[in-house]
């Protein structure tokens, strides 16, 4: 029998290129959570366990990286439209919204009253879906199978809702510079309204058998505390800031197109661990649903919806920075232009990439079960982090 | 790469089908049933009832049914059918497969889906044969490093164990394959297994993530094993005997378990979820966290296998539930005394048993209630994290079991229940 030392030893003399371990290290177990892991989607992070303890993390995203700045760069503003909104499918209202606003702050161009509103409404319905989708993970990362197939199929309403105003289901390519690309169908309120009735009925349901889960509470209540001045440090944005008693909200703070006119609260909470984290999106989509209802109230009954933009819109050289309110978060451009219909340079700063910083803070120190609920209460979509 | 030929017709594939039956007759007649008379000519036939069981008999049999009576009993008293049909595994196994297919349902509908629906045209029945062919045709992965024979032992291991439970288990007055005096620690005895086999497969799997969930597996079933046979231990202490068949008489005697017991009925409840690493308790195989925990590695028949077992598992400790709790076969008589007027030409009348057919539907009809029971929190339930569920095992539960045994020693003392009680019939 050969001790460590003496295999050591030997491998040395046998010119073997072995890394001696020390005890500490031995001790240890290294994970690789992703992108196979059924706990990680298009992501990756190694962690390392002490026992049941998470004592290292290193989230290492890139995996659906697509050059969507790059490709920015190569095609004219109109042309970007439908590529923009594809790191997120499921909030591609927004993606697009930030990126118009932009966009007619470099050409110059005025959006019509009518079109601002229908573009919130596209906007708001959107981020609700994306959240209901985010939420049926968030059950189904906690074992809890009928919070995953409850959302999903609300969801689909309201796809079915986004169906009808956009033409597409998931992709809509419907926000674009100057405003909506359609108006909006017949009968659309009435329907609307009462999809938003039937939520507002649901999102009581969900808090009785998730949220109010006793299990659900052990499990999330004081775990991973990020403290206000840590998410500040840290830069995370969207609910993960809300969470940590910190109410910005860029739709409050920076109000673009008719959001001044509209009257809603910004929710937070104050204690800053995974149940808070997990439940501002909730209150953010009961606070969505009164925008909403105000919003169909105040749209003028006629009007245009688009503004008239030359063929090839160019405008002159200068850049411009806007963001809007994602479902993760503050989804801002930087677009710089150099006067030709290119886009010079696109910068695109996303939700999900600031508050996956957060994920090596919050996870070391916590035990292996918690890492789903914590990562995924981050609110953080790979797709949109690499961009 | 798979490749069709291009002419492959549907007609040609019905051909090729008749055409193998066609010569499976052939050889079964010419090479089959020679080779069979050929062998029982040499060996001794056993006698029943006087009568030499031949092959003539069978025949005749056909024509006259109540030549065939004695020769059913016979059977029917062996131990053979006793372990291979009733209440052995078929019994088990039938339980088991409506198990699997009332969770898929009843989880659907409280998810607001439909579920199984196209397999079968009958809201999906042949699910689950659809499943069990598709698991049989697929390959079986065994890792890299993996310890090949106890990879391969281990799922056979587990279906074995958990049909071992079943032995123990009387579903019917007489009914039962091993009627010990020891029923119940032997079951426990049994039970105990469980953690090793998941252990070793998780070992022999050669990779991390089944290695944390055998970790956890045995953690766990440590932790409610002890409750589990505390909550037991009151049952034993109000009837005075380990025998389960002399357990359910008892209850007969005076009242179900349940209504002295019932914080005992209910650490029992959740110490079988626990045992059965079902939700909330499925930390073993916790998806999101270690992939399939223990069960990562597994593939093809080898995954079916511990499926099977696992629900095997269940409908024994469902039955054990109804055994200790509720008073096993115990229920008003619905059964009448005959079904059909007898006579000379059916054989039902001869072989019925009113007492045993109402036991039968009773002990059959709370044993799918517990398993409901057991199959609800799936919908309603989020995981829980080991260091809660260690605490809720070691400290909560035990205590619960220990102040039931207290309630059953005063029942006792108190000469309310026990040998000449107040409460005994």
């Amino acid at each position: 029998m050969t001790s460590i030392e003496e295999k050591f030893e030997e491998s040395k003399r046998l010119g073997l290129q072995i890394v001696k371990e020390s005890a500490e290290e031995d001790r240890l177990m290294t994970l690789s959570v992703g992108p196979q892991h059924p706990g990680s989607g298009h992501f990756r992070f190694v962690i390392k366990v002490d026992g049941d303890y998470i004592v290292f993390c290193d989230p290492d995203p890139g995996y659906v990286h697509r050059g969507e700045e790059k490709m920015c760069e190569h095609r004219n503003v109109i042309q970007n439209i439908p590529h923009l909104e594809r790191p997120v499918i499921h909030d591609s209202a927004n993606i697009n919204y930030s990126y118009s606003l932009a966009i007619e702050e470099l050409v110059g161009v005025e959006v019509p009253r009518r079109g601002q509103f229908i573009r919130a409404i596209a906007s708001e319905l959107n981020r609700q879906v994306y959240t209901l989708y985010w939420l049926a993970i968030y059950g189904i990362f906690l074992g809890h199978s009928t919070m995953f197939m409850w959302p999903t199929g609300d969801r689909e309403l309201l796809i079915d809702l986004l169906e009808a105003l956009t033409g597409a289901r998931v992709t809509h390519a419907f926000n674009i510079p100057g405003g909506v690309r359609n108006d909006v169908p017949e009968g659309f309120k009435d329907r609307c309204l009462r999809q938003i009735k039937y939520l507002q009925k649901r999102f009581k349901e969900y808090e009785d058998i998730f949220y109010n889960n006793p299990l659900f509470r052990q499990r999330t209540e004081g775990v991973a505390v990020l403290s206000k001045e840590d998410a500040i440090k840290l830069g995370v944005t969207g609910s993960v800031l809300r969470a940590s008693n910190v109410p910005f909200d860029v739709r409050k703070a920076e109000p673009y197109d008719i959001y001044n006119e509209i009257d809603f609260k910004v929710q937070y909470m104050k204690t800053g661990d995974c149940f808070a984290r997990a439940y501002v999106p909730l209150l953010d989509m009961q606070e969505s649903c009164y925008i909403l209802e105000q919003l169909l109230d105040k749209i003028p009954s006629s009007g245009e919806v688009r503004a008239k933009l030359q063929p090839n819109p160019k405008g002159p050289p200068g850049e411009a920075y806007r963001r809007v309110e994602s479902g993760r978060g503050a989804l801002g451009y930087y677009i710089v232009s150099d006067g030709t219909p290119k886009p010079y340079r696109v910068k695109i700063s996303v939700g999900s990439f600031r508050n996956m910083l957060a994920l090596p803070h919050l996870l070391v120190g916590q035990r292996l079960a918690d890492m789903p609920a914590v990562y995924w209460s981050l609110n953080y979509w790979p797709v949109e982090a690499d961009r | 790469m798979a490749s069709y030929p291009q002419d492959a017709r549907f007609g040609g594939f019905v051909g090729s089908l008749l055409w193998l039956i066609f010569w499976i007759l052939v050889i079964v007649a010419l090479v089959g049933l020679p080779l069979i008379f050929i062998i029982l000519f040499y060996v001794p036939l056993p006698e029943i009832d006087g009568e030499v069981l031949t092959p003539y008999l069978f025949l005749t049999s056909i024509l006259y049914p109540q030549s065939a009576v004695p020769v059913i009993e016979t059977f029917l008293d062996s131990t053979l059918f006793k372990v291979a049909v009733f209440p052995g595994f078929t019994y088990g196994a039938l339980i088991a497969a409506a198990t699997i297919f009332i969770e898929r349902k009843f989880l659907a509908k409280m998810q607001l889906r439909v579920g199984p629906l196209y397999a079968g045209k009958i809201e999906g029945i042949l699910q689950l044969i659809a499943d069990g062919l598709k698991l049989i045709s697929k390959e079986i992965i065994i890792p890299s490093g993996a310890d090949k024979t106890i990879f391969w032992a281990a799922p056979i291991a587990f279906v074995a164990t958990a049909a071992a439970v079943i032995a123990l288990i009387p579903a019917a007055p007489g009914w039962v394959v091993a009627d010990i005096d020891v029923g119940l620690l032997a079951i426990f005895a049994i039970l105990g297994f469980f953690p090793l086999i998941a252990l070793l497969f998780s070992w022999a799997s050669n990779s991390k993530y089944p290695f944390i969930g055998g970790l956890r597996a045995l953690h766990q079933m440590i932790a409610f094993e002890i409750p589990f046979i505390l909550s037991a231990l009151s049952v034993v202490l109000l009837s005075g005997t380990l025998n389960l068949t002399e357990v359910v008489e008892s209850q007969i005697q005076s009242y179900w378990f349940i209504l002295f017991l019932p914080i005992s009925a209910f650490v029992f409840y959740i110490s079988s979820l626990a045992e059965l690493e079902r939700v909330p308790f499925d930390l073993p195989e916790a998806e999101s966290e270690i992939v399939a925990g223990w069960l990562t590695e597994t593939s093809g028949m080898i995954y079916g296998l511990i499926q099977l077992g696992s629900y095997i598992k269940t409908y024994a400790l469902a039955a054990l539930f109804v055994v200790l709790f509720l008073g096993g076969w115990a229920g008003p008589q619905i059964f009448p005394a005959q079904i059909i007027p007898e006579s000379e030409e059916t054989l039902i009348p001869v072989l019925y048993d009113a007492t045993i057919a109402n036991a039968i539907f009773w002990f059959t009809l709370k044993t799918f209630g517990i398993i409901m029971l057991m199959l609800l929190p799936r919908g309603i339930s989020p995981r829980i994290r080991i260091d809660i569920l260690l605490h809720t095992g070691w400290y909560k539960l035990i205590v619960l079991a220990f102040i039931n045994m207290f309630v059953a020693l005063a029942l006792i003392y108190g000469g309310v229940l026990g040998p000449g009680g107040l409460l005994v019939r």
